[in-house]
């Protein structure tokens, strides 16, 4: 039975792809669906071909100020959680010191406690300090449950790191900031970098938190959650889709990139 | 074309660079450590104790609230609302198996068998998370709505009626049905499981399965001797990074779910956000915590992996 031997050696590969379209059959329904034209309030069903949302991407009120809002919160979020975990990472790799155990448990907390619990005892905390809830309030959550997946990140880095090298800069009478600048950050970059992107994606993604803590301010998900509830504009699908394109061509630039760096060393 | 997927040459092993102390600055670690830890403690830590304090409350929204210690609220929140923490440890258990079971042939395909194709399928895999994910799982109303084609599909093979009589589905729709939710949550938390198992499959070195082969293991032998258990570390923290969101989450029983799937997320939100009992919502929080640094702290003892983070 060829078949059946064939099917059986390739098992784990069609049972894999079959994995792989199940993670993407929602963004090519998203794809898909950003050019129907929808007869009622919601776009759930196909009824026609039409290219009005991609011509007119912010058509819809209030949608786009969402977006920039939610840029705007993930761009200062990941500098904030980069800057701040960096500092963490490299102190815990590299210094000995007190109450080690204690931080590390303080790291390691917020990514295995539920969301909505975070969301829950920050809101407490707010209200008790008669906190105005708002841009801030977000930008203060975000950072916060960024900062660990950063450390963890940039930990990883530096901990695969050769001391030899910083100690062969300074050999070379290199000074304290020189071998930083010169030696320790373009080793750690690579570290830094997969953080930073972590937290942008994780804070211009975020629901729950921001849900419980953005007071008024709207979001560009909260503008999606709402719009669950009351009709949901064809734009949106505009707007994820453009965000998938986007992602994928950095990769590819990127990587196209690295392989040409690599060639040249080679 | 392979130089991206050769791995760099090996750095020397860490060694623990504090055996070499730098004779400058003896208070750098803390000064490093200061912002970020305090930013912790005041925004992570003392929540949690304004929320235990909270819990303890009495008092109405007009009139404020004061401590009392009155920790009937916490019997009265269990024995209202026992069967959503039920549900949502059911939901999510089902959902952590289900992503364990798909994500470790695709995470097995991306780490031995894709070859030249690696990069691309890691690029699918973690691309989606640039589309909202709010978004996507609007998308799977699409998917499983009444008239379309997937639950055709389920209604003529009679699968439907098996999940019926289980009480998964109900009647001829899968939308609004406790196997919505649970296909919403595997999906969602997907990526999850496949990195860290990712990530320590491909950590094995392949001349392993070339000893087992040699020593007479059949395929299926060599990865239940082998392979899976090397990759226990990676099933551990797979398994936490999806179970503890996907107990947590009202998202997915909100968007795909009925009032019969309401999860203990949906409680908390409801209760903190429309209907502003904070003793209630503050208790049914700090359980659903306790609950789950209680199975985890288990889990990982068990399991004998104290090395996540």
């Amino acid at each position: 039975m060829p078949v059946v031997n064939w099917l059986k050696r390739h098992l784990v590969v069609i049972a894999g792809l079959f994995t792989l379209a199940y993670l993407l059959l929602p963004n090519v329904i998203v794809t898909v669906f950003s050019f129907n034209k929808p007869k009622g309030r919601f776009n759930y069903q196909w009824q026609r071909f039409s290219l009005d949302a991609w011509k007119k991407p912010c058509g819809v009120a209030d949608m786009c100020g969402s977006l920039s809002i939610s840029l705007q919160i993930a761009v200062w979020a990941t500098l904030g959680a980069t800057v701040l975990g960096t500092m963490i990472a490299f102190a815990l790799v590299r210094y000995r010191f007190r109450a080690r155990g204690a931080i590390n448990s303080l790291i390691f907390l917020p990514m295995a406690m539920p969301e909505v619990v975070m969301a829950a005892s920050l809101l407490t905390l707010f209200l008790n300090l008669g906190a105005q809830l708002g841009f801030w309030t977000i930008l203060i959550a975000h950072i916060m449950f960024c900062l660990s997946f950063v450390v963890t990140a940039v930990k990883a880095r530096v901990m695969s790191m050769d001391p030899r090298l910083e100690e062969a800069a300074r050999d070379l009478y290199a000074g304290p900031v020189q071998t930083f600048l010169r030696v320790t950050l373009p080793i750690a970059a690579p570290g830094i970098a997969a953080g930073a992107l972590l937290s942008f994606a994780l804070s211009f993604d975020d629901f729950i938190i921001t849900n419980f803590n953005a007071g008024s301010t709207v979001t560009f998900p909260m503008f999606v959650w709402g719009s669950a509830q009351r009709g949901t504009p064809v734009q949106i699908n505009v707007i994820g889709t453009a965000m998938f394109l986007l992602a994928v061509l950095f990769v590819l630039v990127s990587m196209l990139i690295t392989n040409r760096r690599n060639h040249q060393k080679a | 074309m392979s130089t991206l997927t050769e791995a760099p040459p090996p750095l020397a092993p860490a060694e623990p660079a504090a055996e070499a102390p730098r004779k400058r600055g003896r208070f750098t670690p803390y000064w490093l450590l200061l912002p970020g830890i305090l930013w912790l403690i005041v925004f992570f830590a003392l929540p949690l104790v304004y929320q235990a304090s909270t819990s303890v409350q009495t008092g109405s929204l007009e009139e404020g609230y004061k401590v009392t210690w009155h920790f009937a609220t916490y019997w009265d929140a269990l024995s209202e609302y026992w069967p959503q923490f039920l549900r949502s440890l059911c939901y999510a258990a089902g959902a952590t198996v289900l992503c364990l079971l798909l994500g470790y042939p695709l995470a097995y395909l991306i780490a031995f068998r894709a070859g030249r194709w690696r990069n691309l399928i890691m690029i699918l895999v973690i691309a989606p998370f640039f589309t909202s994910f709010l978004i996507r799982t609007l998308a799977w109303k699409t998917i499983l709505a009444d008239n379309g084609p997937i639950v055709h599909a389920l209604n003529s093979l009679h699968v439907l009626d098996l999940t019926n009589w289980l009480g998964w589905t109900a009647g001829d729709r899968v939308l609004a049905t406790p196997l919505a939710v649970v296909c919403g949550l595997t999906y969602n938390f997907l990526p999850f499981m496949i990195l860290p198992l990712y990530t320590s499959l491909e950590r094995i070195d392949g001349r392993l399965h070339e000893a087992a082969g040699d020593l007479y293991a059949k395929p299926w032998t060599t990865f239940r001797k082998v392979t899976f258990p090397l990759s226990m570390p990676g099933v551990v923290s797979g398994t936490l990074l999806t179970f503890i969101p996907a107990a947590g989450d009202y998202v997915n029983s909100e968007l795909l779910g009925s009032t019969d799937t309401r999860m203990i997320g949906n409680v908390i939100q409801t209760q903190f956000l429309r209907i502003l009992d904070y003793p209630t919502a503050a208790a049914l929080s700090f359980i659903l915590m306790a609950a789950i640094l209680a199975m985890v702290t288990i889990y990982i003892r068990r399991s004998g992996t104290e090395d996540l983070v």
